[in-house]
């Protein structure tokens, strides 16, 4: 085991996971989005690319086979397991400042996503910051886009244990908020702890 | 109509970056059916903040953009509104071509065997203009693909779409200043199997400031409130 951690609603990870090892998330109560994003090593300017992903499978959605592209072009992680069905990397990680813009100028106070982010990689070695927060993966997250381009924030596909496991083709680094979000049904309203497990 | 202050027209496979200064128009036309402009935007002289595709798109509960909508950026302010559509639909969500892909769509081209006419890819131009700004690989997020229309089914199919056309025009209105990045170089997912994209007209245009009832500023809620934080002092 490289890793095995429960990570609390509103803290993250930032763990190296060497190629070829397995990881796995698990959704421990349902409902819960976790916020991740991988950098290559050790050079991390190549790093996890949304619309590379989408391209590459021409499919919005991430679910089993999807292989999680870099923005140099290379498969960085591939999913091979996968009991919640689809995953959401359009949505995004939540912010103070949107969430002002979102909901309430007033909600600026609220805990995010970035925060943790920034948090996590402020106390780190790699010279990553804001700039690096590019566009994540929100496993277990449903963003549904209609076929006339709506797009929305539902609740509902995944559950209790339901989980997803991927195989790290290169050497990566991986960083996880698991989401805090308390104003839109994203985490069923209610943020609960994630199970992030990683084995060669 | 205001005055033009600059006009100029991007050849197909072209790039170009500028700042377009607080109250200022770019009009894009396209010149055809073939025209796709990638545009990047960062807030001028303060370029870590810049254009967010996943905040744009979630604030707006929409996966494209059109008339009435604004681009965002990931500190939640207005970079760029949206005062102009006659095409209706800019892709936010596909991404854009590179070396690789190109390559395998159009085959080798080069400078020593094609001079100007070679094959140019979107990543490359866009790293090209970066870098004239001291940015780079890690500043080249999702671009919104202007004239572009990829729309998907309930599965998540990505279908491209029949979208540009000569004549078709957006105007981006700044609403701080704005770094804008473009490259004028062909969608990875249009369905032409040879490279030739269309040029693209750009006209700048100085405008008033958007007033109280804005159709940017009122389309949504969220609209107005991204508005209050872009001209506000702390912006």
């Amino acid at each position: 085991m490289i890793l095995d951690r429960v990570i609390p609603a509103g803290d993250g990870i930032l763990h190296p996971l060497p190629a070829g090892c397995r990881l796995r998330i698990t959704d421990l109560e349902g409902n819960q989005a976790v916020d991740t994003l991988f950098f290559a090593l050790p050079d991390t300017a190549e790093r996890y690319d949304a619309c590379a992903t989408i391209q590459a499978q021409r499919r919005l959605y991430l679910t089993t086979g999807t292989r999680l592209m870099s923005s140099r072009g290379r498969a960085m992680l591939t999913i091979t397991e996968d009991t919640c069905g689809r995953h959401d990397t359009l949505g995004g990680a939540c912010a103070c400042e949107t969430n002002q813009v979102r909901y309430d100028l007033g909600k600026r106070h609220m805990h995010a996503c970035r925060e943790t982010f920034l948090l996590l990689l402020a106390g780190a070695p790699h010279g990553l910051g804001k700039r690096d927060l590019g566009h994540n993966i929100n496993f277990f997250m449903n963003v549904p886009v209609t076929p006339a381009g709506e797009l929305t924030f539902a609740d509902g596909v995944s559950g209790p244990g339901r989980h997803v496991e991927m195989r790290a083709e290169i050497d990566c680094l991986l960083l996880i908020s698991n989401c805090p979000q308390l104003n839109n049904p994203c985490n069923g309203w209610n943020p609960t702890p994630v199970r992030v497990q990683a084995w060669a | 109509m205001h005055d033009v202050l600059h006009a100029e027209t991007l050849r197909g496979g072209d790039k170009l970056s500028f700042v377009l200064p607080r109250h200022h128009a770019l009009t894009l036309t396209a010149g055809g059916p073939r025209t796709a402009l990638a545009l990047l935007a960062f807030r001028a002289g303060r370029t870590q903040e810049r254009y967010s595709m996943p905040d744009t798109l979630k604030a707006q509960h929409t996966a494209f953009l059109t008339r009435g909508r604004v681009l965002l950026s990931d500190m939640g302010r207005v970079l760029l509104s949206v005062s102009e559509d006659t095409c209706g639909w800019h892709d936010a969500i596909s991404g854009h071509s590179d070396a690789a892909t190109s390559r395998a769509r159009y085959g080798d081209s080069s400078y020593q065997t094609a001079r100007n006419a070679m094959v140019r890819n979107t990543r490359d131009n866009l790293l090209i203009e970066l870098g004239k700004w001291e940015l780079g690989e890690r500043d080249l997020h999702a671009p919104l693909n202007c004239f572009v229309k990829v729309a998907c089914d309930p599965d998540g199919a990505l279908r491209w779409t029949a979208n540009a056309a000569a004549g078709q025009r957006l105007t981006l209105r700044a609403e701080l200043d704005t770094l804008v990045v473009l490259s004028n170089t062909p969608h990875p997912l249009d369905p032409w199997p040879d490279y030739a994209p269309d040029p693209a007209d750009l006209a700048i245009r100085r405008v008033p400031p958007p007033a109280a009832d804005d159709p940017c500023r009122t389309m949504r809620a969220e609209n107005r409130r991204a508005f209050e934080l872009s001209e506000g002092i702390l912006a």
